[in-house]
């Protein structure tokens, strides 16, 4: 019993110094004078390979993810009569919870464990080390341009799947199923509000796309620099900003949609 | 015979604060219960080139680390041209290795950009030299470690002895005042290496370097150098200039100065006796 209680303290302790090392990581790495003559260069690389470079797997996910919505919502409305409400079921679903959701999944599984990937082999392969010891702090050159990249690449992500989403959803309601193209848009433009439903979306995406880019270079950054420590921090990155953004994805919504 | 003068004049023991760039006093340092340095006091005069040899696992790639920040002593202070190195403030610390360069034992090169871009990595960062200029800069460098024509090839292309060369170029680009070799003649072949042992030699007294050398290769390491450090067990246990260590060393000194097998110094790693960890069965 005494000695559960002490790995239970222990694991506590090591929870908290990881939490506030992070909160330094990530003071260190955003607070101070931007340097924009070396700084813009390198977000734009970063924002090639987190963003563009993730714009396939968005684009072919948002795609079926809007098609299998059509499907679904066509199924159970055309029950009732309300088939012609499948263009605000796909676009409501979309863009306040599957775009930033779904997206969030997808960039923690494809750029964060890149990222994460990337930075534990720099570390281990003592890349950063040698960076430090040119004067160079590999925080403001390695770390900063890629959360920047993350932050900016997000929210745009989850747009263009939104997007993509409402048009797989417009190809299978309208050209297969054949609803009224007129209802399908018509409804959407009336039950969409910009400001709650698409701005609280882009709003979700942003923190998404900030605690999944921040878990990744923390992760690779704090990572052992072995092969099995580069792994298993690669593991944490996928598993933590899945949870982080599925959790955090529930408080959001409780926020900005519930009327207490 | 050589007098203790010798040893002094090497500006290990008495010599003037002003003479040494590197200062250590009272230092220890240990990585969780281990114990790796225990209070030694470690002089590395200016302008000179000080070899840092001790069998492996003794800390010499540690104190390295030590003395350019990367690492923070538990006790004891390391002055680095009069900076207390280890109470430097992030920034301060930033500044002061911009007049140091390290080679790291791995070469260390960045390994998305090709040879030419890594040595002028330093250069684009910390100058705003225009690019032919930069271009002349980084051409010397490769040049002075044979390597001019390897300078469009990615660092995956490279052999383990060229890394090191390109990662000396790269170090040595900005024209540092302190330069901290680790381990620069492994995997060198031997034109390689007599090119290297006289170049680190070259560099120090054209540039007024201060270098300081860890390398196991101890007649290529002592033929250049004016101070050796000699680190075992946690302690100093010998400095001087290499003609007083060969010569008045103690035995552990001169075990490993001439790799005898048998001395002071253990080959094993402590562990219990060999035959009753054999014959134990677990």
């Amino acid at each position: 019993m005494l000695d559960y209680i002490r790995k239970l303290g222990a694991n506590t302790m090591h929870s908290i110094a990881v939490l506030g090392r992070s909160g330094l990581f990530l003071w260190h790495s955003l607070v101070g004078i931007p340097d924009f003559r070396n700084g813009m260069p390198l977000l734009i690389k970063q924002l090639y390979s987190v963003g563009v470079l993730s714009l396939v797997i968005i684009i072919v996910s948002g795609l079926f993810i809007g098609m299998v919505l059509g499907l679904q919502g066509y199924n159970i409305l055309v029950d009732y009569g309300s088939e012609q409400a499948i263009g605000q079921m796909v676009a409501l679903t979309l863009v306040r919870e599957l775009g930033p959701v779904v997206t969030g999944l997808l960039f923690a599984g494809r750029a964060g464990s890149a990222l994460t990937a990337e930075i534990g082999l720099m570390k281990a392969t003592e890349q950063l080390s040698s960076m430090e010891m040119m004067g160079v702090d590999p925080l403001r050159r390695i770390i900063a341009p890629r959360l920047w990249a993350g932050f900016i690449s997000m929210p745009i992500l989850a747009i263009i799947f939104s997007a993509v989403g409402i048009w797989g959803g417009m190809l299978v309601g309208v050209d297969w199923l054949g609803v009224y193209e007129g209802s399908f848009w018509a409804n959407m433009q009336s039950s969409v509000s910009f400001e709650k439903d698409i701005l609280n979306g882009i709003i979700k995406s942003l923190v998404f796309g900030f605690v999944c880019t921040w878990i990744a270079v923390f992760q690779g950054y704090d990572s052992v620099p072995t092969s099995e420590g580069i792994s298993v921090a690669t593991t944490k990155t996928v598993v933590y900003s899945s949870l982080a953004v599925l959790g955090l994805d529930f408080v959001l919504t409780a926020v900005m949609f519930t009327a207490f | 015979m050589v007098s203790n003068n010798d040893a002094l004049n090497s500006g290990v023991s008495n010599s003037g604060v002003s003479n040494s760039y590197v200062e250590i006093r009272g230092m220890s340092f240990s990585r969780g219960d281990r114990l790796i340095f225990n209070d030694i006091d470690i002089d590395i005069p200016r302008g000179k080139v000080t070899s840092i040899m001790g069998p492996s696992g003794t800390g010499k790639t540690t104190l390295l680390r030590l003395i350019g920040g990367q690492l923070k002593p538990r006790d004891g202070t390391i002055i680095v041209d009069g900076q207390n190195i280890s109470r430097l403030k992030r920034k301060q610390l930033y500044l002061a290795r911009e007049r140091m360069g390290m080679l790291f034992q791995s070469g260390a090169l960045f390994s998305d950009i090709n040879v030419f871009e890594n040595v002028a990595f330093p250069l684009r960062v910390h100058t705003r030299l225009p690019e032919d200029m930069i271009r002349d800069i980084v051409l010397m460098k490769l040049q002075a470690v044979g390597l001019r024509g390897a300078r469009d090839l990615m660092p995956s292309e490279l052999s383990g002895g060229m890394t090191r060369r390109v990662a000396l170029a790269r170090t040595i680009a900005l024209g540092p005042d302190l330069v901290l070799y680790d381990e620069p003649f492994a995997g060198q072949d031997p034109i390689a290496m007599g090119v290297l042992v006289q170049l680190i030699r070259l560099l120090n007294d054209a540039l007024g370097m201060t270098s300081v050398l860890v390398s196991h290769d101890v007649s290529e390491a002592l033929s250049i150098s004016d101070n050796v450090c000699i680190i075992a067990d946690g302690k100093v246990i010998g400095q001087g200039s290499p003609k007083y260590l060969k010569e008045q060393g103690s035995a552990l000194v001169k075990q490993f100065l001439q790799g005898l097998p048998d001395g002071p110094v253990p080959f094993h790693y402590p562990a219990t006796d060999y035959k009753t960890d054999l014959l134990s069965g677990n």
